[in-house]
């Protein structure tokens, strides 16, 4: 029991990052597959972002400890736990993974539109964006091409 | 007083948070667009005032409070824009409404065949 | 569960929640099979993730997931299914054995091997007792900057930011060669041919009056962001995604013509570059005055920066040098999210019209 309450957001994670591969995975569709590698790179967000709370703390910006938010905070805690966990007085959550998944984020945008447009040049050249049908088409045109070879030898 | 409104404001929260589930049921059971684009905005409108209402109450006469307001007004000013945009795109697309008439007012053309665009 | 844990009790509950309502938006995104459908649900969690991050004290990760995974994220997923087709083909259950065998049984060891890791909150686990307290300590004697997140991001992984923000200039351009810079459509305009209309016409008063209003304020709002970022949640990230999100609101509601006549895509593209350049122009200008590479307490000349009012106290270098990689950032991700938006909106009716067009036509969902 006390391992689901002190991981459960450890296995939602491991929930999302399989969901979100399975999608990818399952699907021939192009742009679900996106959505699924989105979903994916979410699933690694919430994972650092997890590790990165520190129970009890405030957002990682530097308060006055005597300032009434930083009073009103280490009122609800123990002074022991604030001395030994605490920066001056006031518990902080670790700033660190924070910066790490921002940047993520933003990059993740950018290289799904990456991906994206990768999607629309291969509906513009075979008409659909299914892998299935993509590798059909590819299929037909080697053999189109290999039936062109041979013929042109002049056998 | 000061506790009397503050417990003002936490029955005005919690009113507001129950008038968004409202909003959310009532944008799974009606039956077409147009009335469920009529709920979905009783969630941005009714619901959001009353949340804030109750949250500036709870906090007291702070610079907190006049952010709340602001962000009131805001809402207020983007919500019903994007309903009515979401009502335009409906009817442009040709969706007729569940109960009451596709009634065109004479001279005036849904924006698909006045501007072209296929949608 | 007593000491600290046990204060995560109400906190814990609500991130039990929301962590739940991912899961389940999940599950209806892989179910759903209108693409349409499956994009807003992507909207919706996001907006989830962004209310669970502010939960997990991450103020500066809720900010750039609500604007980038409600705002730009939606709008390029709705550019590419407007060019493409908008439903997926149906998948037989016997293509979803071996995908779900192989996930359940990936899944099932990382449960495993996740025993392992801290316990959540745990303030002495390796991960919050080292490095990000030591950045919690330092950040104000260092630098000066009230909001560490920007410190860290800015000054102590400064060299990361800028490889970030040269991804994301590349992944602009990546775009912008595969779609092209939007001008085809321009030219289509001129030659008399009908353009793809993603404008709301000339009859919609509500919308046009509404972004009038709201335009100048968002992009106020951007700078705001933009230069409240070391006090507190903000920066050259969400402001640059939210300056990009004025002007895809402007090509929505008064079309692309009029947007691409304001702000023109050659400049979108010369700012994108413009921003990396300062970024390590900032880099090298340390150099130039005898530091290393992005040390900005080398950023003025040697001897300017004790003769600045009150150099004893501020640290008037990482100060400036900061200010200056945000601007930056800035420039680089408005641009480049405006040249990804004009790639997707620009790329030609004609492209579309060949391969038969979207089929979204008429569906109540």
């Amino acid at each position: 029991m006390s391992f689901v309450t002190s991981h459960f957001n450890y296995v939602v994670v491991i929930v999302l990052m399989m969901g979100g591969l399975f999608i990818t995975f399952s699907t021939g569709n192009l742009i679900k597959r996106m959505i699924g590698l989105a979903i994916f790179q979410t699933s690694v967000g919430v994972l650092y972002i997890s590790l990165g709370k520190v129970a009890g703390g405030t957002a990682a910006i530097t308060i006055e400890a005597t300032s009434e938010a930083g009073r009103a905070l280490s009122s609800k805690l123990d002074p022991g736990y604030v001395a030994q966990y605490g920066v001056d007085g006031v518990v902080y959550s670790n700033p660190l993974p924070h910066v790490l998944i921002l940047t993520a984020i933003v990059v993740g945008v950018s290289t799904l539109a990456v991906g994206l447009a990768i999607a629309v040049r291969v509906r513009e050249a075979y008409g659909t964006v299914e892998a299935g049908e993509i590798a059909a088409a590819d299929q037909a045109a080697i053999a189109q091409a290999d039936r062109r070879k041979s013929g042109g030898r002049g056998r | 007083m000061v506790e009397a409104l503050y417990w003002i404001g936490c029955g005005l929260t919690l009113l507001g948070a129950l008038l968004t589930v409202v909003g959310a049921a009532g944008v799974l059971r009606f039956p077409d667009v147009y009335t469920r684009i009529h709920a979905a905005s009783i969630t941005d409108t009714g619901g959001a005032t009353l949340l804030l209402l109750g949250l500036g109450l709870m906090s007291g006469l702070q610079f907190a409070t006049l952010k709340l307001v602001i962000v009131w007004a805001f809402i207020m000013l983007t919500s019903p824009a994007a309903a009515h945009a979401l009502a335009n795109a409906a009817y442009a697309s040709g969706l007729t409404p569940w109960i009451g008439e596709f009634r065109i007012i004479k001279g005036a053309t849904p924006d698909a065949k006045k501007t072209g665009n296929a949608s | 569960m007593s000491g600290p844990l046990a204060m995560l009790d109400v906190g814990a509950i609500i991130n039990g929640v929301l962590l739940v309502m991912l899961v389940v938006l999940m599950c209806a995104i892989a179910r759903v099979r209108n693409l349409l459908t499956a994009i807003l649900l992507m909207g919706v969690y996001s907006l989830v993730m962004a209310v669970w991050l502010t939960v997990m004290d991450a103020a500066d990760v809720a900010f750039t997931e609500a604007v980038v995974g409600a705002g730009v994220s939606t709008v390029v997923l709705l550019g590419a299914i407007l060019l493409t087709r908008s439903e997926t083909a149906a998948i037989s259950w016997k293509a979803m054995i071996a995908p779900g065998l192989a996930v359940l049984v990936v899944g099932g060891l990382l449960v495993f091997a996740a025993q392992d890791l801290p316990d959540f909150g745990d303030p002495a686990s390796p991960a919050n007792a080292y490095v990000g307290k030591l950045y919690l300590e330092m950040t104000g004697g260092d630098i000066g900057a009230a909001n560490v997140v920007t410190a860290v991001l800015g000054s102590y992984r400064g060299f990361d930011t800028l490889g970030e923000t040269t991804v994301i200039f590349a992944a602009g351009l990546g775009v912008a060669l595969m779609l092209g810079f939007g001008e085809r459509a321009m030219s289509d305009r001129e030659r008399g041919r009908m353009p793809v209309n993603v404008s709301a016409g000339e009859d919609h008063v509500v919308l046009r009056v509404m972004a009038k209003l709201l335009i100048p304020l968002i992009v106020l709002y951007a700078f705001y962001v933009q230069f409240h970022g070391d006090l507190g949640p903000g920066g050259g990230f969400q402001a640059g995604v939210i300056m990009a999100v004025a002007v895809i609101l402007h090509a929505l509601v008064f079309g692309l013509d009029a947007t691409m006549h304001a702000v023109r895509p050659g400049v979108a593209r010369a700012i994108a570059a413009l921003g990396v350049l300062v970024y390590a122009g900032v880099g090298i200008a340390n150099i130039v005055h005898g530091g290393t590479f992005l040390n900005y307490d080398y950023l003025f000349p040697p001897g300017v920066e004790a003769r600045l009012p009150d150099a004893a106290h501020h640290n008037w270098g990482q100060h400036f040098g900061i200010m200056a990689i945000e601007a930056g950032v800035l420039l680089t991700v408005a641009a480049t999210m405006i040249t990804v938006f004009y790639g997707f909106a620009g790329r030609s009716a004609e492209a579309v019209a060949v391969v038969g067009g979207d089929d979204t036509h008429g569906q109540n969902p």
